[in-house]
């Protein structure tokens, strides 16, 4: 067991050591966020209004933000598996005696830290383009952490992707389809209010949805970017979430760690 | 090649039977019926065209790939049923078993020596032995994208010996090399050898079996249609010939000398002036031979004893294969040729 943990640790401190190696990865991972907030803030910004008189709409935009590039997460893991199996390097490690999910929990888990560097950078973004939260640091690092496990959770699907695909590229593709739609069916940039109806359901009960209610919940902000009734994910996203995250985790995990197991590389 | 001390008995550290494996529903048989052991402290090559089933046969005995039925062991533990066991005393190298190609040379021992469980300490100083084992100190610190396909292959080798491995198994060691990183790779696989380390090896190379193998078994559509040392191949497919090369006004008198020596059966190519005719008596005949052509005062071009040489083995056993291969060779080096440029792009 131990060796299993310290397995996986090796698996991860190998990424940090890849982003030392080639740091053009980490300049790209983190630059794309960066521009999202100031696009969307100085694109959108002034024509969507919050409907409430001193509440800016980088305030409701960050969380929205935060969340669409923790989930996007996933993007990387699956695209990094893909290329380690098309390489030959995930044979290697089957045909070493280490634990069985050591190299993909060591795989989500540094995906998952490297998100620590990325919503550090794009906080200090939002920061110079005027996001405030005013929950109190305590509340705002929950709200941080809240994201990291989020992304950590969504990095397994990432997971599960990149060992069933055949490429890297085909990784890429596959998550963009998955994920996007997914992120803008949301209350992440615009009231869900204008949506048609059956949208609206969906992004009410959309993961992302209720992560990004319940990161403006924890930075102080009354989620009035809406969902279409006063309905349980609405009412308690937070709770959600965590629901969420840990159906995810209970999903995928044992999913991934089965694919690994049995995965067949070309 | 490698001298096989004799024993009286012999420990079988691989053993594969009736390995079946089948893909799309059995309409691919990649592994059809594959039986082959590798005994202790030698060296098994396992020859054949590409498709034959070679990266198969070592992806079951690794662990990698679960039969359909047969049963294999290595060190007597079976690799269906405890994997885990086998991974603690194999090595991997070649093809599909790679390093990570962003990281220093020095980054992925490390890594894999942690792997093997190692402390850092004792990570660090295998690490170091064998990176000047294999003469890739200067280069420790490079990422290996910018090794050359050599040194690639050393460092990849490498790896699974860190801990020592009781059976090394090696996927197409040399396959996309050049003919210098070629001779390197033969270099340090004969000298492993000769520590007594037990490898069983794949190869498309007819020469590269010769070169390093004590057995051979010639693989086709999953099977082993032969098996045995170079020499017991060679003359499976047929003894040896005496072949002469001489004038052409002479021919006709080294066509005597030869039927007597040879005892009939000669063939006369009038293109290349050579007579040949096979012969039993090996190097008796040849001195013979000689010797009456002295005794007229022929001298020819050329006189010698021609054994079979591995490719005519591959052909007369596979027969279909020199046609077949050839298109394939030819895809593989375009595909070579692409991923050359792709790098090159870097």
């Amino acid at each position: 067991m131990s060796h299993a943990i310290s397995d996986a640790l090796v698996v991860t401190k190998r990424q940090w050591l890849q982003l030392i190696r080639v740091p053009e990865v980490l300049i790209f991972s983190t630059i794309q966020p960066v521009m999202f907030v100031l696009l969307f803030r100085y694109v959108f910004g002034g024509s969507i209004s919050t409907g409430i008189p001193g509440v800016d709409y980088v305030q409701l935009l960050m969380p929205g933000i935060f969340v669409q590039t923790v989930a996007f997460t996933l993007a990387g893991t699956a695209v990094g598996l893909a290329e380690d199996m098309q390489k030959g390097l995930i044979d290697r490690f089957r045909s070493l005696p280490i634990s069985r999910g050591a190299v993909v929990f060591g795989r989500a888990l540094g995906d998952g830290l490297l998100n620590i560097v990325v919503l550090f950078v794009m906080g200090l973004a939002g920061f110079l383009v005027g996001w405030r939260p005013d929950s109190g640091l305590f509340k705002v690092m929950l709200g941080f952490i809240f994201l990291l496990f989020f992304g950590f959770a969504m990095a397994w699907i990432g997971i599960l992707i990149g060992l069933s695909v055949r490429s890297a590229r085909v990784a890429n593709a596959a998550v963009f389809i998955a994920v996007f739609p997914l992120t803008f069916l949301s209350n992440a940039f615009a009231p869900t209010t204008g949506m048609p109806k059956a949208l609206q359901y969906f992004a009410e009960w959309n993961p992302v949805s209720t992560m990004v209610a319940a990161c403006r919940e924890l930075f102080g902000l009354q989620n009035i970017f809406g969902v279409t009734a006063n309905s349980w994910p609405s009412q308690n996203p937070l709770e959600m979430s965590l629901i969420y995250m840990v159906l995810l985790m209970a999903i995928f995990v044992p999913l991934s760690i089965r694919k690994y197991v049995n995965v067949a590389s070309k | 090649m490698s001298s096989k001390a004799t024993t009286l008995y012999t420990v079988k550290s691989v053993i594969a039977e009736d390995l079946v494996k089948t893909y799309d529903g059995g309409k691919v048989r990649a592994l059809d019926g594959l039986t082959l052991d590798v005994s202790e402290g030698t060296v098994l090559g396992v020859l054949g065209p590409n498709g034959a089933g070679k990266t198969t046969t070592v992806r079951v005995l690794t662990t990698l790939l679960i039969p359909d039925s047969g049963r294999a062991t290595v060190a007597g533990i079976d690799v269906i049923k405890e994997p885990e066991k086998v991974r603690e005393v194999i090595g991997l190298s070649g093809q599909y078993a790679a390093v990570d190609e962003t990281l220093t040379g020095w980054d992925n021992l490390i890594m894999f020596g942690r792997l093997y469980h190692l402390s850092p300490k004792a990570a660090k100083q295998r690490a170091t032995e064998l990176l000047e084992q294999f003469s890739l100190t200067d280069a420790a610190k490079r990422p290996i994208r910018t090794y050359s396909g050599g040194m690639r292959r050393r460092l990849d080798l490498s790896a699974s010996l860190i801990v020592k491995p009781k059976i090394l198994f090696l996927d197409e060691p040399t396959t996309g090399l050049d003919p210098r990183g070629r001779q390197e790779m033969w270099g340090v696989i004969k000298s492993l050898v000769r520590g007594g380390t037990t490898l069983l090896l794949t190869t498309q190379y007819l020469e590269e079996a010769d070169q390093l193998a004590d057995d051979i078994v010639v693989v086709d559509h999953g099977k082993v249609i032969a098996r045995g040392t170079s020499d017991q191949l060679k003359r499976q497919v047929g003894g040896e010939r005496l072949e002469i090369v001489a004038a052409a006004n002479d021919l006709a008198q080294v066509k005597e000398i030869v039927a007597k020596v040879a005892g009939g059966n000669v063939s006369v190519d009038e293109g290349i002036r050579q007579v040949s005719a096979p012969v039993t008596t090996g190097s008796k005949a040849l001195i013979e031979a000689a010797r009456q052509l002295d005794d007229l005062g022929i001298h020819p071009l050329d006189i010698g004893l021609k054994r079979p040489s591995l490719d005519d083995v591959f052909i007369s056993l596979t027969g279909h294969v020199a046609e077949e291969q050839k298109p394939e060779d030819e895809g593989e080096v375009k595909a070579r040729g692409r991923r050359k440029n792709r790098k090159e792009k870097k």
